[in-house]
């Protein structure tokens, strides 16, 4: 059966072009760029160009760039860092609908002595600025807000936020995983100190990410050992997947307008279609500040993992916010921040795309959704018609 | 992912008797939309007051939908005796067993069966409502009734689990130390009569400390990491090996002591005494 993957803010395929890029490193190049030898050595220059690759695709300098493992690391790292930068300061600022590699680490830390102002957002998932300004105290170490929201695709204003942090001497990072390769970033015009990508969401290897820190920013290692990364990430560099990392950013770079073409316009088809379709369902999220390739639907009076079950048999892969998905028995953090009512919020689908989604894509999630609606309202007791 | 057994895909895929029972005897609705499932259960009396057609109406994931199918198909043909018998494990081993944290679905399905026949046997709401014990967990409407049930009727010991089987704690998580205390309270009850059958052969002595272990004992301890395993029984000395991070713990001593010594002395006999074999 015909994958039909529209789940790319979960994990995305491996680019061809990666896949090809990578495969050298585990028998030609397998070095390690530390040696003496030039068998080994010769391996630093192409990770220098990988490193290039991805600093260009953020608008960057290659020294700004730290590889890490995964975007929860460059999360870690990045918050953990400032707060050791200055030590005295105990008042963190972040959002109510931050990833939980974010969120997680708050949450501890607050346990820890650390005050975690979480800000609310609006019914569109919005951050209302002022209050945000108004939370930035003298004690306050670090502002964290995500630039694009993984369910909703909802983007942050996080340069004018970091702007704001940067008059008043805060240091601002952002989880940019959702963002980047999506909509255009560009360190040279905004101030924000540090940024985390991952590899895997734009067709990168899992196991490899990025943490982007601004020349100037003072940075203190998590992963202490080796000289690696000038000494701000020990362990032997895992070659092969910065190589991909690379070269799915190049990639990245080259196919970002057509995010905003090709893949909004499937999207927006997609979203169109199901919204006329189906009776009782709506957008969750600002449609107007928005990743081109998320929408998250909610459709009312049934439950997102049977929805979910019921496309698995066409193929379609996607995600919900439902409880029952979730694992945790409430529905997801990001929609009751939204304040979604809960007739809605257990019944939402979010449908992500990439550059590799076609119309025929599009075309079947068209015609398989709306009769599994209405078949699983059918055997809702909260159903009584679509009037 | 869920690992589904085959049969609560099936019963989800295709659900029996869906809908809803004209002039029905008995009626019950459960659960609500803010709780994330919801059943609505009727059925009908033949001449000889046994269940002729039942059906239902689920807001829910498939395993909830696949327990209210499962739930109609047992009971069809019942006498209103009978099906007050059947348990939420019952509807469980029908489907062939669920994911432990969907447990809560075929308790669902229990308790809407059973406040259907009390619809039909005329025990009117408030009466009902009366007994019904007071609240424990805010965010699901969990009380404590329904706690102390589900841990009879289900041996169920951690809160982890009283989670899955009822969904109590599973918000956000401030009646965890009550669910503690209801546990500790019901265990300390349950204790005296297991305690009087003091006198046991020595194979009914290893049946119950196997069961003690796997019941009670070893779930605690794989939440850390941990293992245990019953090497021996002699006389009252009951030899364990430790594994997993246990193996390795220095708390492990404070652990079988404390812990796996106290629960076994409590549940099987006073007498016992555990040790550790290295091997």
């Amino acid at each position: 059966m015909k994958v039909v993957y529209l789940d790319n803010n979960a994990t995305t395929q491996v680019a061809p072009e990666v896949l090809e890029a990578i495969l050298p490193y585990f028998h030609d190049f397998y070095g390690n760029p530390s040696s003496m030898h030039a068998f080994g050595g010769q391996i630093g220059a192409h990770i220098r160009t990988a490193r290039e690759q991805v600093a260009s695709l953020l608008g960057a300098h290659p020294d700004e760039i730290i590889f890490t493992s995964c975007g929860t690391e460059s999360d870690n790292a990045a918050i953990r860092s400032a707060l050791y930068a200055d030590p005295e300061k105990r008042h963190i600022v972040t959002s109510r609908v931050e990833h939980p590699a974010v969120r997680a680490l708050c949450a501890q830390l607050s346990g820890q002595g650390y005050r975690i102002t979480e800000l609310a957002v609006d019914k569109d998932g919005r951050l209302d600025m002022e209050q945000y300004e108004q939370s930035l105290t003298p004690d306050t170490v670090l502002a964290s807000l995500m630039w694009a929201n993984n369910e909703t695709g909802v983007i942050f204003p996080v340069e004018k936020a970091a702007a704001i942090a940067r008059e008043k001497g805060i240091l601002f990072h952002t989880d940019a995983v959702q963002a980047a390769g999506k909509i255009p970033i560009d360190m040279g015009k905004n101030t924000i100190d540090m940024l985390s990508i991952s590899g895997h969401k734009l067709h990168a290897p899992k196991g490899i990410a990025a943490l982007y820190v601004r020349k100037g920013t003072k940075f203190s290692p998590v992963m202490v050992g080796g000289h690696q990364e000038r000494g701000r990430r020990g362990g032997t560099e895992n070659t092969p997947s910065i190589i991909g990392l690379g070269k799915a950013c190049e990639l990245a770079r080259q196919n970002l307008s057509q995010e905003n073409t090709q893949v909004k316009k499937l999207r927006d088809r997609l979203e169109t279609a199901l919204l006329n379709a189906i009776p009782k369902s709506r957008i969750n999220g600002d449609t107007e500040h928005r990743l081109p390739n998320t929408t998250n639907i909610s459709f009312e009076f049934v439950e997102g993992e049977g929805i979910l079950l019921m496309l698995d048999l066409y193929g379609i892969c996607a995600s919900s916010g439902s409880a029952c998905t979730s694992g945790s028995l409430q529905p997801s953090h990001v929609l009751r921040a939204m304040g979604v009512p809960f007739t809605m919020a257990h019944g939402s689908i979010r449908f992500s795309l990439s550059i590799y989604n076609t119309d025929e894509d599009v075309d079947m999630v068209i015609e398989k959704l709306p009769p599994i609606i209405e078949r699983l309202r059918s055997m809702s007791p909260y159903w009584t018609g679509d009037k | 992912m869920w690992e589904y057994t085959d049969k609560v895909r099936e019963h989800f895929l295709n659900p029996r008797n869906v809908g809803e029972v004209e002039n029905p005897d008995g009626v019950a609705e459960v659960g609500s939309i803010a709780c994330g499932d919801a059943l609505k259960l009727t059925f009908a009396l033949d001449e000889n007051q046994r269940i002729k057609d039942i059906k239902f109406k689920t807001f829910g994931c498939a395993s909830a939908i696949a327990s209210s199918s499962a739930l109609t198909e047992m009971v069809k043909g019942m006498t209103l005796e009978e099906a007050q018998k059947v348990t939420n494990q019952d509807i469980a081993a029908y489907l062939g067993g669920l994911p432990q944290e969907k447990m809560h679905c075929s308790v669902m399905g229990k308790e809407a069966l059973e406040k259907a026949i009390e619809n039909c046997l005329g025990v009117t709401e408030t009466s009902a409502d009366e007994t019904a014990g007071h609240i424990i967990c805010e965010c699901f409407g969990v009380t404590d009734q329904d706690i102390e049930r589900a841990i009879q009727e289900n041996r169920l010991s951690t809160v982890e689990e009283i989670t899955n089987y009822t969904k109590a704690g599973g918000g956000c998580g401030s009646c965890r130390e009550a669910i503690r205390g209801i546990i500790d309270k019901i265990q300390f009850e349950m204790t005296p009569q297991t305690a009087a059958k003091a006198k046991l052969s020595n194979i009914q002595k290893i049946k119950m400390i196997e069961e003690t272990l796997e019941r009670e004992i070893r779930p605690s301890l794989k939440l850390d990491g941990g293992d245990i395993e019953l090497i021996d029984v002699d006389g009252n000395r009951v030899m364990v090996a430790t594994r997993g991070t246990c193996a390795t713990c220095k708390a492990a001593d404070i652990t079988l002591k404390h812990f796996v010594e106290k629960r076994l002395r409590d549940l099987v006999s006073p007498d016992l005494v555990v040790e550790e074999v290295t091997q």
